[in-house]
């Protein structure tokens, strides 16, 4: 990894990364702050991967922290390219089936069991 | 695809009245990527810093930022940050306190799971405006997940140069250090704190002097809490008068809470100063869980104190709260519902302070434990008339006479429930009655004669033989037998017994 020396390097190198982020493909954000893997994260988790695998999807899988809904961890999100990214709440292992089938396969979000949409991104 | 159905985070009422500043990227990146931190103006009120500023210009900013330490006190960031800089010496050092030890409280926990990389860059920032090439960040080991993010930033910042040698090639450096605490409530009191980082058992020191003239191994010391961080790189990024925008005329930008209790929405929310503890509550918390009234919030945790539901519409500020008998503390809020006991929440409080109490000190050490006796006598339905006053009088010499921020606020719980629920401690003391129903000793069980149909359910599972009646008669419990083990309560099929 080659190191900052200026403040060009360091903007030169969040142009870069905003660009990458622009191209990605669809993600599925798993919340893994220690409220998330108290109520269950870590199996939400492993269930996401099965079915991505079974599915054979491309899916980036990516954790986050706390976002401050404790009430409702495990939470996991969607992004599908160029579309707000999904926060669903209480996730069990087959809310994640369904997602992964329903969402991300098909491409129909969860009205039943989405909690909210961030819009801005990046 | 059609998203008109999902709300958006904005029209949450969760979320509607935060304000992201210390938890702007919380939930939002993935802490263990430097690189989705640096796309979101990561380190770049660093680099502006290093390359643009002068020590004194960062001070400066922080000053008119109006910011104010997140850690309990409250007490003036930028002033804090001059008179370490004024301080003569060469080596000084640089700490952040992420010791969070009370009951109910994960403000700190979730910057530092959630966004490590905020903390690194305002105690660089920090670090350059004091001075110091040294820093240290102590920890509990109870937390494992953050000391473990911590411990990946640090390294990918290193690897990136932004911790090091020569930073932006500004000629400034700095290292960083993670020091894990084995949990000792009083180690969260900067003097302990910076005994425990030597090696000492952690007790604190008298101040004066205090850690700015010396601190960590003798040289001048900043420390801060995390909170307080992680809104450093927002205030240099922008400006201190920007910042300064956002709160109250003393209490300036927003603070983070955590609720918890009998809250529906349990979490972590980030508000602006100012705004009403009723907002806090019934809006961004949803309301009481539990559906019943409620009664008090506790806040700033065993430092702070209770605020009654006559007092709701306080807005949040570091004096309002202090003026009530609370204080801001570290930001947690435990929600109490009328099944609490106002007694028995100070009993508890007390219990935790005076099992923390380090010894040191003697009003600490001993008055603690007077208190908390008296506190368990009425609680037993023991107490003396002449106790309130008793309470009172030792709890003013504690805050009086304690060496430490512990002893100082340990009667804090006692007093403000004194102050706002004295009627609850007399009914204990007078009436041998416990309003909310919480404390054991005191209740009584009793059979309505009315809704009685002599079924003698009762009276079988009664452990101590304390019920007696003849088949479809009407029963009766022998209080003085009775243990109140509620065991009747629980076989009554016809809701015949209370408990008062």
């Amino acid at each position: 990894m080659k190191k900052i020396e200026s403040v060009a390097d360091l903007s030169r190198i969040k142009q870069e990364q905003i660009q990458r982020q622009e191209k990605r493909g669809a993600r599925v954000i798993v919340g893994m702050g220690t409220c998330g893997i108290a109520a269950g994260a870590k199996t939400v988790l492993q269930v996401l991967e099965e079915e991505v695998q079974r599915y054979d999807i491309q899916v980036e899988i990516c954790q986050t922290g706390c976002i401050g809904m404790c009430e409702q961890e495990p939470l996991l999100d969607v992004q599908l390219p160029n579309q707000g990214r999904i926060t669903y709440g209480k996730v069990t292992p087959n809310l994640v089936k369904r997602i992964v089938q329903e969402h991300l396969v098909e491409g129909n979000i969860l009205e039943d069991a989405a909690l909210a949409r961030l819009t801005e991104e990046v | 695809m059609v998203t008109g159905q999902v709300p958006t985070y904005q029209e949450l009422d969760f979320y509607n009245k935060q304000m992201r500043f210390a938890l702007r990227n919380c939930g939002r990146i993935d802490p263990e990527n430097i690189y989705e931190y640096i796309a979101r103006q990561g380190y770049q009120a660093l680099g502006k810093v290093l390359t643009q500023l002068s020590p004194q210009q960062v001070v400066g900013e922080v000053k008119t930022s109006g910011l104010r330490g997140r850690g309990g006190g409250g007490f003036p960031t930028g002033l804090k940050w001059q008179f370490a800089q004024q301080a003569p010496e060469t080596e000084k050092y640089i700490i952040c306190n992420a010791d969070e030890g009370d009951p109910g409280a994960f403000m700190d926990r979730s910057v530092l799971e959630g966004d490590p990389h905020t903390l690194v860059e305002g105690m660089i920032i920090a670090a350059y405006a004091i001075g110091a090439s040294q820093g240290y960040i102590y920890v509990r080991a109870e937390y494992p997940l953050a000391i473990q993010r911590l411990k990946t930033a640090i390294a990918q910042a290193e690897e990136l140069g932004l911790l090091g040698e020569d930073i932006f090639s500004s000629g400034f450096s700095f290292q960083l250090h993670i020091k894990e605490g084995a949990g000792a409530f009083v180690c969260g009191e900067e003097t302990a704190l910076m005994a425990s980082i030597e090696g000492e058992r952690g007790m604190p020191r008298p101040r004066p002097p205090f850690p700015a003239q010396r601190g960590l191994w003798g040289k001048p010391t900043n420390i801060n809490n995390v909170e307080t961080y992680a809104n450093v790189p927002v205030i240099l990024l922008e400006s201190g008068a920007k910042f300064s925008q956002v709160g109250t005329e003393k209490s300036k930008g927003t603070k983070v809470f955590a609720l918890t209790g009998k809250i529906k929405n349990t979490g972590l929310v980030e508000v602006p100063m100012g705004i009403k503890l009723r907002e806090i509550i019934f809006e961004l918390g949803g309301g009481i869980s539990s559906g019943k009234d409620f009664k008090a919030v506790q806040i700033g945790g065993p430092s702070g104190g209770c605020i009654p539901a006559q007092l709701l519409d306080l807005p949040v500020d570091y004096d309002s709260l202090v003026e009530a008998g609370a204080m801001m503390g570290s930001g947690g809020l435990v929600v109490m519902d009328s099944d609490t006991c106002m007694v028995d929440l100070a009993r508890f409080f007390l219990n935790f302070t005076q099992s923390e109490s380090c010894g040191k000190c003697t009003p600490c050490r001993e008055g603690t434990k007077r208190m908390l006796e008296i506190l368990e006598r009425i609680t037993q339905g023991e107490g003396r008339e002449e106790d309130l006053d008793l309470l009172e009088q030792l709890g003013e010499t504690i805050k009086a006479t304690s060496l430490c921020g512990l002893g100082q606020t340990a009667p804090n719980p006692v007093l403000s429930t004194l102050r706002y629920f004295r009627h609850e401690y007399e009914a204990h003391i007078r009436d041998k009655k416990c309003p909310a129903g919480a404390c054991s000793a005191l209740l009584q069980h009793r059979i309505i004669p009315d809704l009685c149909r002599g079924c003698t359910r009762c009276a079988k599972v009664c452990p101590v033989g304390a019920i007696s009646g003849k088949v479809k008669q009407v029963h009766k419990i022998d209080s003085s037998a009775c243990i109140n083990c509620g065991a009747c309560l629980e076989a009554c099929p016809f809701d015949a017994i209370e408990r008062a």
